[in-house]
């Protein structure tokens, strides 16, 4: 019988695979690994990609990570995929963005406050306009 | 004593609230089920994220990445805070603010100026109120929020901490413990503080780091950054709904008694008008 290992595939928002194999195929930012068990500890980033597995038995299985990261224990092989598309340059934008969110809050006039006045106000307008109706009813 | 007809507009106006409250606790109640789920899909992911920092810190690695360094003077220091976009919690955001202003006192005696980082719309408002320095925002993320709409607003933070304009970073978000208690909770996340080096588990071995040391845990140290935020935000989701839920419970209990009193009083106008009535008939009667 082959040797197996321990594998678990998750990202942030599920767990994709856990289960006992054989070779876990990766694709490394430097090309494909591929682990088989005992192998030494190894820690490397992965591009998006197919991660292929073997399971005990023989069974192949693919799954599809749109990168993250790969941690290798002499029995334990860990993806921690990512489920975002991560790039330098849309992680800048992204933080740019937030940025200028905290800015525009802090300008902004409608917060909170403002809205409680504007409820307020509303709320006088509206009694007021019942009143009128009322007056008016009692003319008639 | 109020008439009969007021009091009946009253118990009308009391019921219709109380059904929006019924309403809302339903709602609140299979939300908070929805977002207990996520909390459960997305543990694997953070406990694995874990194991494998802890690993990192057992392993001898030649680059000390800087997330893992104390830095010992403390100029300034930020706060992830994540509160809910709506209101009608009962006191969830407004405890969790007040654990912020505590851990923040001691801060403040010390002349550390503090930097915000607000995840909903209520932190956001409040901290705003307050005039504190909000240097990234993010809210409206809905019920089931992506790591996406995150990324940017906590790479704000650590690009601050990276260019030492913070020296400490925390993350504040309310604790799940069941449906009935929801406990603020203010926990470092920079500099990594929950490893702490064990002297008898040191083995001496060290990964293999493709491409090199430095890029691997960059990276590694943002997504593990990333992903305890996340489970603050889903965590704090699922306080959010179970808050609304309790809160809007009492309200519809409160709506029952308040109903319950208004139709004795009710009954009470409504026979007095009746007694008064015959009394009057028969004293009429009586006079002729």
């Amino acid at each position: 019988m082959a040797m197996t290992m321990h594998c678990d595939i998750v990202s942030a928002e599920t767990e994709l695979f856990s289960g006992t194999v054989e070779v876990v195929v990766a694709p490394a930012v430097r090309g494909e690994v591929g682990i088989y068990p005992r192998h030494t500890q190894m820690i490397t980033p992965l591009k998006p990609g197919e991660v292929r597995i073997t399971k005990q038995g023989g069974e192949e299985e693919s799954i599809y990570v749109s990168g993250g990261i790969l941690e290798v224990q002499p029995h334990v092989v860990t993806i921690l995929s990512d489920t975002a598309v991560r790039a330098h340059d849309l992680d800048e934008a992204a933080a740019l963005e937030a940025q200028k969110r905290a800015e525009q809050a802090l300008k902004d006039k409608t917060g909170d406050m403002e809205e409680a006045e504007a409820l307020a106000k509303l709320a006088e307008a509206a009694a007021q306009l019942q009143m009128i109706q009322k007056i008016r009813k009692q003319r008639k | 004593m109020a008439s009969g007809k007021e009091i009946r507009t009253k118990i009308k106006s009391i019921q219709n609230t109380q059904k929006i409250t019924s309403a809302m606790e339903m709602v609140a109640a299979s939300k908070m089920r929805k977002a207990q789920d996520r909390m459960a899909a997305s543990r694997p992911y953070s406990d694995k994220m874990r194991q494998v920092i802890h690993h990192l810190a057992f392993a001898h690695t030649e680059y000390k990445h800087p997330y893992l360094l104390d830095r010992e003077e403390v100029k300034r220091v930020g706060y992830i805070i994540i509160s809910t976009d709506r209101g009608l919690c009962g006191g969830l955001n407004i405890n969790l603010f007040k654990a912020v202003l505590n851990s923040m006192k001691d801060w403040a005696q010390q002349g550390v100026g503090v930097d915000y980082c607000t995840i909903g719309s209520k932190g956001t408002g409040f901290f705003k109120r307050m005039k504190g320095d909000i240097i990234s925002q993010t809210s409206q993320l809905g019920d089931a929020p992506s790591i996406n709409d995150l990324i940017g607003t906590v790479k704000v933070m650590l690009d601050a901490y990276n260019e030492g304009k913070i020296d400490r970073l925390y993350l504040v978000h309310n604790d799940f413990v069941n449906t009935m208690t929801q406990t603020p909770q203010v926990s470092q996340l920079l500099p990594v503080s929950s490893i702490k080096e064990e002297d008898e588990l040191k083995h001496h071995w060290d990964y293999i780091y493709e491409p090199d040391a430095k890029e691997v845990l960059d990276n590694l140290m943002i997504r593990y950054i990333e992903s305890l935020v996340y489970q603050g935000v889903i965590e704090n989701i699922a306080c959010e709904m179970a808050a609304r839920m309790i809160a809007m419970k009492a309200a519809s209990d409160n709506a029952g008694n308040l109903i319950d009193e208004l139709q004795l009083a009710y009954n009470k106008a409504r026979q007095a008008a009746i007694t008064q009535e015959i009394s009057e008939i028969v004293s009429g009667a009586a006079a002729v």
